[in-house]
């Protein structure tokens, strides 16, 4: 400090142990050779939203077209058509799912409105395209990705949807296994009153 | 003809020592046995030692323009440019076709001659400066006379050139660098050249190839007696390094140009190879002054030891040059821009009283004989009152210790 300049040497010091170091001190570097390796997507990290798919990408699409994200996304990028049989009625599944990433501003709301833990925000950020027009409208053959997939990119995310919805189907299940078995009583109940209603009408009478 | 002469009398054409001279001597040498007039041939030799000046300078341009990228880049852990050819070898190339291919604009407001003028004049007058610098022991492109005198001459025209294109610009942010450079390089111009004027009283003479050849030698048998190894030259040296730094508008002195407050100043309205012009020019006028300090304080193309007399001697200069400019590369990635009130307190408080002092110190080693007992009388002459500067600026200027009220 006394010595008039030993500031400067010393700030020059740090920068030429940053040029010796950095030839041969492979963690001092601090970029990432991009195209060659790429740095770790934080789980945290989100942009476009993607489609959840659980065994087959035509059949196991957990979306049932209910456009309720639709309806609610901000600057409306999301264009949706209910598929529906020779009768009209609703086959329970987009026909047409379509995302402008043009438009899309990545806010997330569509993910957290959807009731069917089918929309969920992606990690891929490598969209660049030179068609500006078609080459953004992302449709169901690539929005729509495997719950596989969900699982690789945000583990703690996809782990609790994944427990939520085997809960809420064994609940189902059992639901339904007692209303069979509630139905089977019901009915056994009912032909045992019927066998024994006779046998009362018969003493009735 | 003394050059062909010269030429003719060297022993050997591939010699290494000459080889930057060979193309001139090839041309010369042709054209003798053509038979052509001797003022052709004198014309034709400078016009190729003009042309390998400005070849390897234009070179050196090239490649220092990525080496600065990459050392700036490992100053902060990072690899720089490594894309364009193997190790970035073709960014230069890459930088240049970019500079070619983008639009040239010129502002409908701005005096569209001196807006052209003003990146032609500053590339020409360092090249005019490169001209007069002896590289080698064989090898001055224009040995002249007054060699120092027309560098500084020269030299002080890149101000006027990016005064010009300030002015000419016709909007604010390069007038307002354009009065910094002024102010700037005029005031960092005085010292520079009183530095020069220590060198010039010792040597006695104006002329680049014969200062050299006057520190050539050793002291003791292996300190080199060159300009630096001196009490007065010491002082001289790092102040004319210092005002070097200030004169090529380069970091921490970069106010011109000042990228982050007025937007590269006077290059503003500057665009595609106009713009790529000025960087040349800048660069070429780094080398003129760093090959100037080589030449005044580090003893040009002198060998650094006994001994080693067998290697080309424009290998010494450039390698010396090389280091210099190493040197601004690493204060560039250390140190932030000043400010330029700083700036200017610095170059007429300190500098110059110190570069003043430098003179009779000069005289005083001229005339007591050059030994012991210059080194006592000039060592005190010049220390003491740059202790004394130092208190007395330490305790006026020094900016005041902050207290953070919140921060801690």
């Amino acid at each position: 400090m006394s010595v008039p300049g030993w500031g400067l040497l010393q700030g020059l010091a740090v920068t030429g142990r940053n040029m010796v170091e950095s030839v041969y001190k492979k963690e001092r570097m601090t970029t990432v050779q991009y195209p060659e390796e790429r740095a770790p997507i934080s789980p945290n990290f989100r942009n476009f939203p993607f489609l959840v798919y659980d065994n087959d990408p035509e059949s196991g699409l957990r979306c049932t077209a209910c456009s309720i994200c639709e309806k609610e996304c901000p600057p409306q990028c999301i264009y949706i058509v209910l598929d529906r049989d020779e009768n009209g009625k609703s086959l329970k599944r987009p026909k047409v799912f379509d995302i402008d990433l043009s438009v899309c501003m990545n806010c997330g709301i569509c993910s957290e409105v959807c009731p069917f833990d089918s929309i969920y925000m992606d990690g891929e950020y490598e969209l660049s395209t030179d068609d500006r027009f078609g080459g953004l409208l992302f449709g169901l053959d690539r929005l729509a990705k495997s719950a596989e997939y969900h699982m690789k990119l945000r583990p703690e995310q996809a782990t609790e949807v994944r427990d939520r919805r085997k809960a809420d189907e064994e609940k189902k299940a059992a639901a339904a296994a007692a209303k069979l078995a509630k139905a089977k009583a019901d009915a056994e109940a009912k032909k045992a009153a019927a066998e024994a209603k006779p046998e009362e009408k018969g003493e009735g009478e | 003809m003394n050059l062909i002469a010269a030429a003719t009398a060297e022993p050997s054409l591939f010699s290494p020592e000459w080889l930057p001279r060979l193309p001139q001597r090839l041309v010369e040498l042709i054209l003798n046995n053509l038979g052509a007039p001797e003022w052709l041939v004198s014309i034709a030799g400078f016009l190729v030692a003009a042309s390998t000046v400005v070849g390897v300078f234009l070179g050196a341009f090239a490649l220092l323009s990525l080496i600065e990228r990459k050392t700036l880049a490992r100053a902060q852990n990072r690899l720089g440019p490594n894309r364009a050819g193997w190790f970035g070898i073709l960014q230069p190339v890459a930088d240049g076709i970019k500079m070619l291919t983008k639009e040239d604009i010129v502002p409908a407001k701005s005096e569209w001659l001196l807006h052209l003028a003003a990146p032609i004049l500053i590339v020409v007058p360092s090249i005019l400066a490169l001209g007069v610098i002896p590289y080698g022991e064989h090898w001055t492109p224009v040995p002249l006379e007054l060699g120092l005198l027309f560098f500084f001459a020269v030299g002080s025209m890149t101000e006027l050139s990016i005064f010009m294109a300030g002015w000419a610009s016709g909007s604010k942010f390069p007038m307002l660098g354009a009065m910094r450079a002024i102010s700037q390089m005029v005031s960092y111009e005085l010292p520079l050249m009183i530095c020069a004027l220590g060198v010039i009283m010792v040597s006695g003479t104006l002329s680049l190839p014969r200062i050299v050849e006057l520190q050539g030698g050793f002291q003791l048998g292996f300190i080199p007696a060159w300009n630096l190894f001196t009490p007065w030259g010491l002082v001289a040296g790092l102040l004319f390094y210092i005002c070097s730094i200030a004169e090529a508008n380069r970091c921490p002195f970069d106010l011109p140009e000042g990228e982050s407050e007025i937007v590269a100043g006077h290059m503003t309205e500057y665009s595609g190879f106009k713009y790529a012009l000025f960087f040349m020019g800048e660069y070429l006028g780094l080398f003129a002054i760093a090959g100037l300090g080589v030449t005044l304080f580090l003893g040009g193309w002198q060998a650094p030891l006994p001994g080693l007399g067998f290697v080309p001697t424009w290998i010494w200069f450039f390698g010396k040059l090389a280091l210099v400019i190493f040197s601004y590369l690493w204060i560039r990635a250390t140190f932030p821009r000043v400010r330029i009130d700083q700036l200017m307190r610095f170059a007429w408080l300190c500098m110059i009283p110190m570069t003043l002092l430098t003179l009779p110190a000069a005289a005083i080693w001229h005339f007591t004989g050059r030994g012991f007992v210059s080194w006592v009388v000039t060592v005190p002459l010049l220390l003491v009152p740059w202790v004394i500067l130092t208190v007395i600026y330490n305790k006026r200027l020094a900016p005041a210790r902050r207290t953070y009220r919140f921060a801690e």
